[in-house]
């Protein structure tokens, strides 16, 4: 195993002169498709049927005829372990994906405006929002994870943001909906999207974590890859008026009012109380992410942006803001979102999401496809403020290396980090580890069960493991 | 006008109307121009007050019946709770009709929703903690067992209840279940009354009142957190050995994560139907095989699970049946609410519509009778899990539907 960075290897030629024309061209016309077709090198002639058909076989197959193209058993020397198994020439004069020029290199495309709303690719339609077969019984009270194994820096595609409804989510007609402002306020006020979406306004980048997120692995591994273990998590550029701006419209009472309580216009009318604190901060009433309004699933056209906080106080379709002097000990503060002790008790009004990371390629459920160099990349986040460091580690948490920090770096926001890692082959188990402005240091899962136990449901920030084996593929551990 | 502090809150409906139409004469009456005579909005010299601010005459006062009709909450000293009443007995008739389905008869629940009632003794209603959570070793967390605050129950059934129809229950109703669910944990008698005059007593008769704890580390920002990592980086003591992974028989249970990863860049997707690889992936098999999984047509998305898979081709093929301009039936099933319990293959909490069109084919009035089901409620055809009455779906898309889920069969 490698603690210390090799330099990427320089490029050999490929000896493809190890095989004669004559033995090249019999080897075309050979029977057995798969040896042909191997040796082919992926030119475009590569049929699906000979990939899987020969997927083990091809792999002997490969070794035999190609063993001096440069081989890939475990004996091979140290220098050519970190090469890529695969020969870097092809045979004859070049690949059909270059000499045979494709449809859209000899043709004429699609119009502008052809769809006035893009979509991605279709060739991208792997990476979507899932659910996890069995988390709960039925869908409309239901989760859908952000497939975080696919995407690029910070922000999160509006089509691919984590869910959470218990009620159901709806595409509310925006002229009908309305916010109140109550309670302790020199004069209780009601706004239309109209009104709010004229006053002064703020775009902020901040991430949004499910206070659940990885709740599922408190015991034990439970599910295979990134979007499951870690996909309640989002982070978008939300605009919208500061919820000071409004209390301070209303006349709220600074010294009587404590607290908030933010109200949905939705089946369930979720509740959350937010202290006065956070909503005289950095709180948003907000009707924007990522440039366009939110989308319904996320709250259309209204929601509470609340940083740092777990996701469930960000209201969805919010209806009402409520200034008191008391928390309202509503149902998602008493019965749900609260941990059970070692002592017996239950951890109430627990809102802040601490410092963590993970590494989202390679991870849990993919196969790397080569030795030698890869870009481990991942994100990082803390409720508390800015991500100050990414430690990274490729032995199971023995040794460390930091990676590098992709700017800006921003607070209660994602921040992405990458690394390199000249792989050798061998098992591997990768960590990472961020520590945050205040010093906090994400935690290993021995460490955070020691205080906390393993009857936990949320505020799950340990450390995640992915193993490496040598055969490239990667799994979901815990050590 | 000026504030110099934001005001005390007006006592009456009266003194709100006046104070508010005050403030709006004065904010009128500052100049005739507002924003001309506005000081810069940018780097204020001191801070304005409220009024002062170009926006504040934006929105509206809310009018006493607004506030009434959407300020809901009740607090835990019983602000905001409503006078009414409900006794054990009317609270059992509105738990047959409403709750039961998803609930139990007993507050036992069923596999889809967390059981109310169980798990909690006289002991705990003495002490004021749960014996089952100090001592541990009782998996269940029924609502009974967690509650602190009883008027937090009483809030969340008037607000959010049932679960497909909230806020459907009268004051008195939610008085009435909320002093069953009591009585399933023998928290109050069989004849107790529960209104907003003893509703205090029940609040110091709770199992779990004093099972809550607050921590200010992570209630705060800046709250001094309970675990530290190790910022350790050479040779730390840890053992690295795999304690957990996950079990062989769940590696297909999301799905093929081949489906799940980019057919491009510097992985692949594991193929989850096959076994682990035994060696590394041949060159250039795994990019093949890939490419085999593009998409067939425009826009066609790999599916995730089964379910999914089944319930979106039945609405690709039954979109392009359905009349022209009519709605597609898969897309009344999914708005009336049918999809969340039932897939077209693959049991889910109901039975997959292939099983029903199974078991009804041939047969002339199944979908009268069963349209008669969905309206209604059933149980017992299926297995124990009630499905709850519908009433609220349209007649003529009732048969649409109904139609559409006999024709499932495979």
């Amino acid at each position: 195993m490698n603690a210390s960075v090799r330099m990427p290897g320089r490029l050999r030629k490929a000896p493809e002169n190890a095989l004669s024309a004559e033995q090249l061209a019999q080897a075309r016309r050979a029977r057995r498709a798969f040896m042909g077709k191997a040796l082919a090198m992926g030119a475009g002639a590569a049929a699906t049927g000979a990939a899987a058909a020969g997927r083990g076989a091809a792999g002997a197959g490969a070794a035999g005829a190609a063993g001096a193209a440069g081989g890939r058993t475990g004996r091979a020397s140290a220098a050519a372990a970190t090469q890529p198994r695969e020969a870097r020439g092809v045979p004859g004069p070049g690949e059909d994906a270059i000499l045979k020029l494709p449809e859209h290199t000899t043709g004429l495309g699609q119009p502008v405006a052809a769809r006035g709303y893009g979509v991605p690719s279709k060739w991208e339609g792997n990476l979507q929002r899932r659910e996890s077969p069995g988390l709960t019984r039925v869908s409309a009270a239901s989760v859908s994870f952000t497939p975080l194994q696919g995407l690029f820096g910070i922000i999160t595609p509006n089509g691919l943001h984590f869910e959470r409804h218990h009620q159901g989510w709806w595409d509310i007609d925006p002229s009908r909906h309305r916010l109140m402002i109550n309670g302790l306020v020199r004069e209780a006020r009601v706004f239309t999207m109209d009104d709010l979406m004229r006053l002064p306004s703020v775009s902020r980048i901040h991430f949004i974590e499910c206070g659940a997120n990885s709740g599922m692995e408190w015991a034990n591994v439970a599910v295979p890859t990134v979007q499951y273990t870690h996909g309640m998590l989002s982070c978008c550029e939300f605009t919208g008026v500061l919820l000071s701006t409004l209390l301070d419209l209303c006349g709220v009472d600074r010294a009587a009012g404590r607290y908030v309580l933010a109200e949905g216009a939705d089946g369930s009318s979720m509740t959350r109380t937010v202290s006065m604190e956070r909503a005289l901060d950095d709180v948003i009433v907000a009707w924007g992410m990522n440039g366009e309004m939110l989308r319904p699933e996320n709250g259309y056209p209204l929601r509470l942006v609340v940083p740092g906080v777990q996701g469930v106080s960000w209201v969805k379709y919010l209806r009402r803001i409520e200034v008191g002097d008391q928390p309202y000990y509503t149902k998602d503060e008493v019965l749900h979102y609260v941990d059970l002790m070692p002592d017996g008790r239950h951890r109430q009004f627990t809102s802040i999401q601490e410092v963590k990371s993970v590494i989202t390629t390679p991870s849990g459920g993919q196969v790397l496809l080569d030795r030698g160099y890869y870009n481990v990349t991942g994100l990082a986040w803390s409720g508390r403020g800015r991500i100050k460091d990414v430690d990274v580690s490729f032995d199971g948490g023995r040794n460390w290396r930091r990676a590098r920090l992709e700017g800006p770096v921003l607070p209660k926001a994602l921040t992405r980090f990458n690394i390199d890692w000249v792989r050798d082959g061998s098992p591997a188990i990768l960590q990472s580890r961020a520590v945050d402005e205040t010093g906090q240091v994400q935690p290993a899962m021995n460490r955070l069960r020691a205080v906390r136990g393993t009857r936990s449901i949320y505020h799950n920030n340990a450390i995640q493991s992915w193993r490496v084996a040598d055969t490239g593929e990667v799994f979901n551990v815990q050590v | 006008m000026s504030r110099s502090s934001p005001g005390r809150r007006p006592r009456t409906r009266a003194a709100v109307s006046m104070l508010a139409a005050v403030t709006m004469l004065a904010a009128v009456a500052g100049a005739a121009s507002p924003l001309a005579a506005a000081p810069a909005i940018a780097a204020p010299a001191a801070p304005l007050a409220p009024a002062d601010k170009p926006w504040s005459a934006i929105g509206r006062p809310a009018t006493a019946t607004e506030i009434r009709a959407w300020d809901i909450d009740v607090r835990p000293d019983f602000k905001g709770l409503p006078p009414g009443s409900g006794s054990v007995e009317q609270g059992q008739e509105v738990w047959e009709a409403k709750c039961a389905s998803c609930h139990g008869t007993f507050g036992e629940s069923n596999e889809v929703f967390a059981p109310i009632a169980g798990g909690t003794s006289a002991e705990d209603m003495r002490t004021g903690r749960v014996s089952a959570f100090v001592k541990g070793g009782v998996p269940q967390r029924t609502t009974l067992m967690k509650l602190s605050q009883i008027s937090t129950l009483w809030d969340y059934i008037r607000r959010a209840m049932p679960w497909n129809a909230p806020k459907s229950l009268t004051v008195d109703e939610v008085y009435a279940v909320t002093a069953y669910i009591l009585n399933l944990g023998d928290i109050v008698p069989a004849d107790f009354v529960l209104s907003e005059r003893n509703i205090a007593e029940v609040q110091a008769r709770l199992p779990n009142r004093d099972g809550m704890v607050r921590f200010d580390g992570l209630w705060s920002v800046r709250g001094k957190p309970d675990v530290q990592g190790d910022a350790c980086m050479r040779d730390c003591p840890v053992s690295a050995e795999v304690r957990s992974a996950l079990p062989e028989f769940a590696r297909n249970a999301h799905g093929n994560l081949a489906g799940q990863n980019r057919l491009i860049g510097p992985v692949r997707g594991a193929d989850t139907t096959q076994p682990a690889l035994r060696e590394p992936p041949a060159p250039g098999a795994l990019g093949a095989a890939a490419a085999a999984a593009a998409p067939a047509s425009d826009g066609a998305a790999t599916p995730s699970v089964g379910a999914a898979t089944a319930s979106a081709a039945a609405a690709a093929a039954s979109a392009a049946t359905a009349a022209p301009g009519a709605k597609a039936p898969a897309d009344l099933a999914r708005e009336s609410g049918c999809l969340a319990c039932h897939a077209v293959a693959g049991r889910m909490v109901g039975p997959a519509f292939r099983d029903v069109a199974a078991r009804y084919a041939g047969q002339a009035d199944a979908a009268e009778r069963l349209a008669r089901r969905v309206r209604e409620g059933s149980q017992g055809t299926w297995g124990s899990v009630p499905m709850p009455p519908n009433p609220g779906v349209a007649e003529s898309d009732l048969g649409v539907i109904m139609k559409w889920v006999l024709d499932r069969a495979p």
